[in-house]
């Protein structure tokens, strides 16, 4: 990072500063009522509460583990189902449009379907997460998979490859772009439906928490949850850009 | 393209068969599953008695005046960041900071401050909204030909008109990719408020049939959901190629 924007970023953080300043003022002159809109001094004062008496870890590390889990079956089950899918022409004839059928359907539509068959449970959410996060990987790697060069194919062909072969060599890495932008819109999908079966199911996480706090009116421990969300959404998705940046860095260089 | 379009139809009309001779070889008996014929009688009922129309319009009535909001304030800002570099600049972090936070965190927020009811679904889609129309026309007012602000200048347009005449429909065929997207949003996140807490419209529908446990009537709301969902989709995808033809598609990655 150069001088210049160096500047620039300690100038944005300092205007970031001045609103959380201008909430603390609204807060103190209480503009709005103290139940609704804690300050910033008592949400991090709720912030460093939860995490001393280890609550809060235990939420974050609970939401976590949905997430993760969920997105880690979503990210295998996707990328397989959408190599076989890519990989065949006549798959993709049959099976590609009902896909593109079910897209735009809101993925939490799945939820009571769900506590229908799995009940009020981890499994339930789950399946729920894990359901909402493929559709972006599963595609993403179709359409990966169709958009291979051609002549790559041609390559493996004259050196009479095996279709295993070929998916390993050739396609998977050649979609692997594709695949890794999916990936990282399903995390964020795979965040809000944590979220989502957590406030439903009242599973352990943080959206239990941010629910539980506003039905008990502690909206200092509330904010704290949101403000533990936002961050965990940041994170994720700034580890998420790291990854893909060293995985592709062979693909930077050749072009 | 008819043969292509005819294989397309294979398997779902071969997975509705199967499920219909499955579950009447079997005699189901299910609380989360339900014979085709039945999900579609379940379907016509809640047409006849209107319950579904009604709740399609609240759905709809909160995800749109949300999207409407959302597309004005990610819009007003999306443009003043793409015009103004310094403005944008100093206000990196604070976006940074508040863009991670997933729609549905605000949910209990918005629950204390504002109740049940129309005004918390609706901020919570509007805020969901801002973001991809912020980000995406902020992208496509820097990327104006150079030469169009050029003319605005030697022409010595006043800042509004500017942005009138200049901007706007310069960036517009991108904009109108962004609102495509926050539509889709839009509704994901009205169903998904509705589901989790809001006794409102098609999610609270849902909902009130699985409790119920009247399976039929469960899958026939989840289609029709997914029927809504995919009209909106090709609604806008046919008005965006109407409007901008191949203008749009430069804007349109996957």
């Amino acid at each position: 990072m150069n001088r210049t924007a160096l500047v620039w970023r300690l100038a944005s953080f300092a205007v970031a500063a001045g609103f959380i300043a201008l909430w603390q003022l609204i807060a103190n002159l209480k503009l709005v009522s103290p139940v609704f809109l804690p300050g910033p001094d008592r949400a991090w004062a709720a912030l460093v509460r939860g995490f001393s008496s280890g609550d809060l870890w235990s939420k974050l590390a609970g939401t976590l583990e949905h997430m993760a889990y969920g997105w880690l079956a979503a990210s295998i089950a996707g990328i397989a189902i959408g190599a076989i899918i890519g990989s065949s022409r006549t798959m993709r004839t049959y099976v590609a449009p009902s896909l593109e059928f079910l897209r735009p359907l809101p993925v939490s539509a799945i939820i009571p379907v769900a506590i229908a068959m799995l009940g009020l449970t981890q499994a339930m959410a789950l399946f729920v997460i894990a359901f909402g996060a493929i559709w972006p990987i599963m595609l993403a790697t179709i359409h990966g998979f169709a958009a291979v060069e051609p002549r790559l194919y041609e390559v493996a062909r004259s050196l009479q490859m095996s279709r295993l072969a070929v998916i390993f060599k050739i396609a998977l890495p050649s979609a692997s772009p594709d695949i890794l932008a999916g990936m990282r819109l399903s995390l964020t999908v795979a965040l809000i439906l944590s979220v989502v079966c957590e406030i439903l199911a009242g599973l352990d996480g943080l959206g239990h928490w941010v629910l539980l706090s506003a039905r008990s009116f502690r909206s200092a421990d509330l904010f704290a949850g949101v403000i533990l969300l936002g961050v965990t959404g940041y994170v994720t998705s700034v580890a998420m850009s790291l990854a893909e940046h060293r995985l592709l860095a062979w693909q930077a260089a050749q072009q | 393209m008819t043969g292509n379009s005819a294989k397309a139809l294979v398997l779902p009309l071969g997975v509705l068969v199967a499920l219909e001779v499955w579950a009447r070889a079997t005699h189901l008996q299910s609380d989360s599953l339900a014979p085709p014929s039945e999900i579609v009688m379940a379907l016509f009922g809640a047409f006849a008695d209107l319950s579904i129309l009604a709740a399609t319009r609240d759905t709809l009535f909160s995800a749109f005046t949300g999207l409407a909001i959302g597309t004005i304030i990610g819009l007003a800002f999306g443009i003043a960041f793409g015009i103004f570099d310094t403005f944008n600049r100093l206000m990196e972090v604070t976006v940074e900071a508040i863009r991670p936070i997933p729609s549905i965190a605000l949910l209990p927020i918005a629950l204390i401050a504002l109740g049940f009811g129309y005004r918390m679904e609706i901020v919570i889609v509007a805020f969901a909204c801002v973001w991809p129309v912020l980000i995406l026309s902020r992208a496509a007012v820097r990327s104006i030909e150079p030469r169009l602000m050029e003319v605005a200048r030697a022409l010595r347009l006043p800042p509004a008109q500017r942005v009138w005449k200049i901007i706007i429909p310069a960036a517009l065929p991108r904009i109108f990719v962004a609102f495509r997207l926050s539509a889709g949003i839009a509704l994901i996140v009205a169903v998904t408020v509705e589901i989790a807490i809001n006794p409102l419209g098609l999610g609270a529908g849902i909902m009130l049939a699985q409790q119920a446990l009247r399976p039929d009537l469960m899958l026939a709301y989840l289609v029709w959901i997914g029927i809504i969902g995919y009209a909106l989709n090709i609604l806008l995808t046919v008005a965006q190629r109407r409007l901008f033809g191949r203008a749009a598609l430069s804007g349109d990655s996957p």
